[in-house]
């Protein structure tokens, strides 16, 4: 992995969470997104140093409102996360052990995770426990990420299940889609690291369940209200999407030798590398745009003015993809549709469709 | 999304400035709709940071919530909308029409109705949040409100329920009905940012659309247009202020958390102005009149609804309710699309593109052409069109014309024209669904008038130029539901009777 550091350049890798890997799997073709994750670069570092910041901020008053609705839900032991799984789940939970991995000091969390869910998965006794804090790894194509989930409860109905707590409001039984959907990807990330980590300890990976359990505000108090969400179908994206990944290794070896993407800085923390060469060294390597990065990944806007400046029509989102038949270049298809470009083999079909778009569009605006 | 619509994205793409994908418009714009920007806090589902309303351009009212976790604050901040919004919308209560109807009692009809314009989607779901959590609250009891605020929340509820109407200006979100009209050279994900929209449609002179609309992405030049706030703004600006607020909560404090609210709001503010500007340059589409008369009629029940004295809007539909409404909603939207089509040649092509319409000039007409014998003869014109479009409908469809009201006429049969090899006119382009120019058949079947002989310009000429279409925008009749009371087991059986409770009315909103 020694051409991964080279890749990094001497500074300290930077490890990517739960919400890193469930947008790298949205995105799985991008390249140059999975290298720089692979390498463990500060992508929001480089953003910046060549001059295309990423749009991401957070208000302190909605980081305020994530910590104090957390810490309500979890004081006493996770007295409250009791109550209400109790109503959730039907079940008699008369005791609850409660463990706080993040007890033992940073380094040794994730050894003690994985001791305590051993040691819970070979016990037969029927007393549930709240683990805080447990730190999970997955390996994604050749590297290891690190994830912390909120809270994993065992035993509930005999298995393991992933809390994942949300300051996003459930109002009258129903919340955002979208927040719903981005918390359910993130959660199934934590139950494929937690399968993994049964298997790799020689228990039934199944012990972990496919429904976990959102906990989110109800209405408009600070009420916390629980509810199941089953996320097989993230799983099996998630799986397929992170096994279609491209190796590390593969993309490593078409590299250009001495490539590097260091940030490493000066006495002053000014990163040594002139932007220019920085972003140069990223051009190196493909990337895929598409406008959910903005979404997504610190990259984006650079990668979206590289797609300007060829004139991509992956700018203009998956819709407009799909109705080009796969022409990738403006100029490319306005050309088609103009009449002043020969359709190369297998544009036939949509170089009559566009020439006859062309043609009635022409018409109506006469 | 159609082949024309991501042509016209990519003509933007090109030319560096915004595509009309319409001729006409499709939406209603009021002579005096009332502006309304709300902000929310981060992180909060509906806590109101501020708002800017009005009627008039050159005099927004600010209201502001100095600290937005005080529930109190809130309950001002609704009462003080109210203030605003309601005189506005009673104005168009008085002055009604008689409507006469077949086989009906005649009812009455407001002749105006209030039109709200918020910045996007995501201000219309905040629109309809701040209603619910404001509809069930009581002037008496435990927690009692300002007499305004539950009345305000049966408003707000009713025009963010109404803005999911296809088809309903009652409330119209400025980025949604920009876009209707216009196609940029960026994705649809971009089109929601109201500043970049604008850029893209309507740039300073000088400069581009897509320069434009970069500048516009950065909210130190152009705060977001809400609800949701500049994480920037609120750790550097309002934090602080709120924080001074909470110290000491002083007229000044007031003033200073008001002031860094009208610089996120202000620029905001006069975008949607602009849009109305923009949108009321376009022509009218003909149908829009008829579907604002729809949202009149809307709005009148639900004045009445609220006179009878009935109870706020549910919390959830029941099962016979939620049916009912998703109905409702599919017709609106097949409606509203098939009228856009009969409006606007331009939306008419994306039919054209998928033969599901097609347009030509008229070859031959043979106009008293009859069918049957005896008693069961009947007047069924011939019409013959010879179109370049795929035409793609089998003998037998019947189609309508946007050129003639009431006019109905079936396919007899699509013929090949044979020998265009020869004018140039086929290849790439060109064509019916084989590729060249094809003939149509058509019979007439409605609107002719009763006599022997077609009323005058009831069939087409020769030589005229004519659109036929499969779409119809026949009455459709309404999906036959059960009575609420009737709700079979399969759907939880009949619901109970929805009266609100002491705990709606006193529900926190923390």
């Amino acid at each position: 992995m020694s051409r991964l550091d080279d890749l990094r350049g001497p500074v300290p890798a930077r490890a990517h969470d739960a919400r890193a890997i469930a947008a790298l799997a949205a995105n799985p073709g991008c390249a140059r997104r999975s290298l720089l994750d692979a390498a463990g670069v500060d992508k929001d570092a480089a953003a910046r140093h060549v001059g295309f910041p990423a749009p991401f901020g957070q208000s302190q008053f909605a980081i305020t409102r994530g910590n104090v609705f957390e810490s309500l839900v979890k004081e006493n032991g996770c007295a409250e996360l009791l109550r209400l799984l109790r109503e959730l789940m039907g079940l008699p939970i008369e005791q609850v052990g409660y463990r706080d991995v993040e007890s033992v000091g940073s380094h040794l969390r994730a050894s003690h995770t994985r001791a305590l869910i051993d040691r819970a998965a070979r016990e037969s006794e029927d007393s549930a426990v709240f683990y805080d804090h447990p730190l999970l790894s997955l390996r994604i194509a050749g590297h290891t990420s690190y994830l912390e989930p909120d809270v994993v409860a065992f035993r509930l109905g005999g298995r393991f299940h992933i809390v994942e707590i949300k300051s996003f409001s459930v109002i009258d039984g129903q919340a955002e889609p979208e927040k719903v959907a981005a918390a359910a990807r993130q959660a199934a990330v934590y139950v494929l690291a937690l399968r993994a980590l049964l298997e790799e300890l020689g228990h039934d990976p199944e012990l972990v369940s496919h429904d976990v359990v959102l906990v989110c505000p109800e209405n408009f108090a600070n009420r916390p209200v629980a509810s199941l969400v089953d996320v097989r179908r993230q799983l099996a994206v998630l799986r397929r999407q992170l096994a279609r990944m491209t190796r590390v290794d593969r993309l490593l070896e078409g590299l250009p030798e001495g490539l590097t993407f260091s940030l490493e800085p000066d006495a002053d923390g000014v990163p040594t590398r002139s932007a220019g060469e920085l972003a140069e060294a990223l051009r190196r390597v493909p990337a895929r745009y598409a406008p959910d990065c903005l979404a997504a990944c610190d990259l984006c806007m650079f990668c979206r003015d590289e797609a300007r400046g060829c004139g991509s029509t992956d700018l203009l989102g998956r819709q407009v993809r799909d109705q080009l038949g796969g022409v990738s270049g403006m100029d490319e298809a306005l050309g088609l549709a103009e009449g002043v470009r020969e359709p190369g083999e297998g544009q036939e079909e949509i170089s009559r469709l566009l020439r006859l778009a062309d043609r009635l569009h022409r018409e109506c605006v006469a | 999304m159609s082949a024309l619509t991501a042509l016209a994205r990519l003509r933007a793409m090109r030319e560096g400035t915004a595509q009309r994908i319409t001729t006409v418009r499709h939406c209603h714009v009021s002579d005096r709709p009332m502006v309304f920007v709300p902000v929310k806090m981060a992180g909060e589902a509906a806590a109101p940071l501020g708002a800017m309303v009005g009627t008039d351009p050159d005099h927004p009212r600010l209201l502001v919530v100095p600290q937005p976790r005080n529930r109190d604050l809130r309950f001002a901040f609704a009462a003080e909308l109210a203030e605003v919004l309601l005189p506005y919308v009673e104005g168009f209560q008085k002055a009604t029409e008689t409507v006469e109807r077949k086989g009906g009692e005649p009812y009455e009809r407001c002749l105006e109705a209030p039109q709200l314009l918020v910045p996007n989607r995501p201000a219309a779901e905040f629109t309809g949040l701040l209603g619910r959590s404001t509809r069930f609250r009581r002037a008496d009891g435990p927690y009692p409100v300002h007499p305004s605020v539950p009345l305000l929340g049966r408003w707000l509820t009713y025009f963010a329920d109404r803005s999911r109407q296809p088809g309903s200006s009652l409330l119209l979100a400025a980025t949604e009905a920009l876009g209707a009209h216009w196609a940029t050279g960026q994705s649809a994900l971009e089109d929601a940012n109201l500043a970049a929209l604008l850029g893209w449609i309507d740039p300073p002179a000088g400069t581009t659309g897509q320069r434009a609309a970069e500048e516009a992405e950065d909210p130190l030049l152009w705060p977001p247009a809400g609800p949701a706030t500049d994480p920037g703004f609120d750790n550097e600006v309002l934090a602080p202020a709120v924080q001074a607020y909470e110290e000491a909560p002083t007229d000044r404090a007031v003033a200073r958390v008001a002031e860094a609210l009208r610089t996120q709001l202000e620029p905001t503010w006069r975008l949607m102005w602009r849009s109305v500007e923009l949108l009321r340059a376009l022509p009218e589409g003909s149908r829009v009149a008829g579907r604002w008369e729809a949202d009149r009629g809307s709005f009148t029940r639900f004045v009445e609804r609220i006179a009878e004295g009935g109870p706020p809007q549910a919390r959830r539909d029941g099962a016979v309710g939620a049916a009912a409404r998703l109905a409702g909603l599919e017709r609106a939207r097949a409606s509203y699309d098939v009228q856009r089509a009969y409006d606007d040649p331009l939306v008419m092509a994306e039919y054209r593109l998928t033969g599901e319409a097609f347009a030509g000039v008229v070859t031959a007409v043979e106009p008293e052409h009859f069918e049957g014998e005896g008693r069961s003869r009947k007047l069924r014109p011939l019409v013959t069109v010879r179109t370049d479009d795929p035409v793609r409908l089998a003998p037998g469809a019947a189609v309508g014309s946007p050129e003639r009201r009431g006019h109905g006429a079936e396919v007899v049969e699509v013929v090949e024209v044979a020998g265009t090899g020869a004018d140039g006119v086929s290849g790439a382009g060109a064509g019916g669904a084989g590729g060249g120019p094809v003939e149509v058949v058509l019979k007439v079947t409605k609107g002719m008038g009763r006599g022997k002989t077609p009323a005058p310009g009831a069939v087409p000429e020769p030589g005229e130029r004519v659109c036929y279409t499969s779409l119809t925008d026949d009455f459709q009749t309404s999906a036959a539901l059960p009575d609420p009371e009737e709700t079979p087991w399969t759907h939880g059986g009949p619901p109970e009777e929805y009266v609100p409770g002491d705990d709606d009315a006193q529900e926190e909103w923390e």
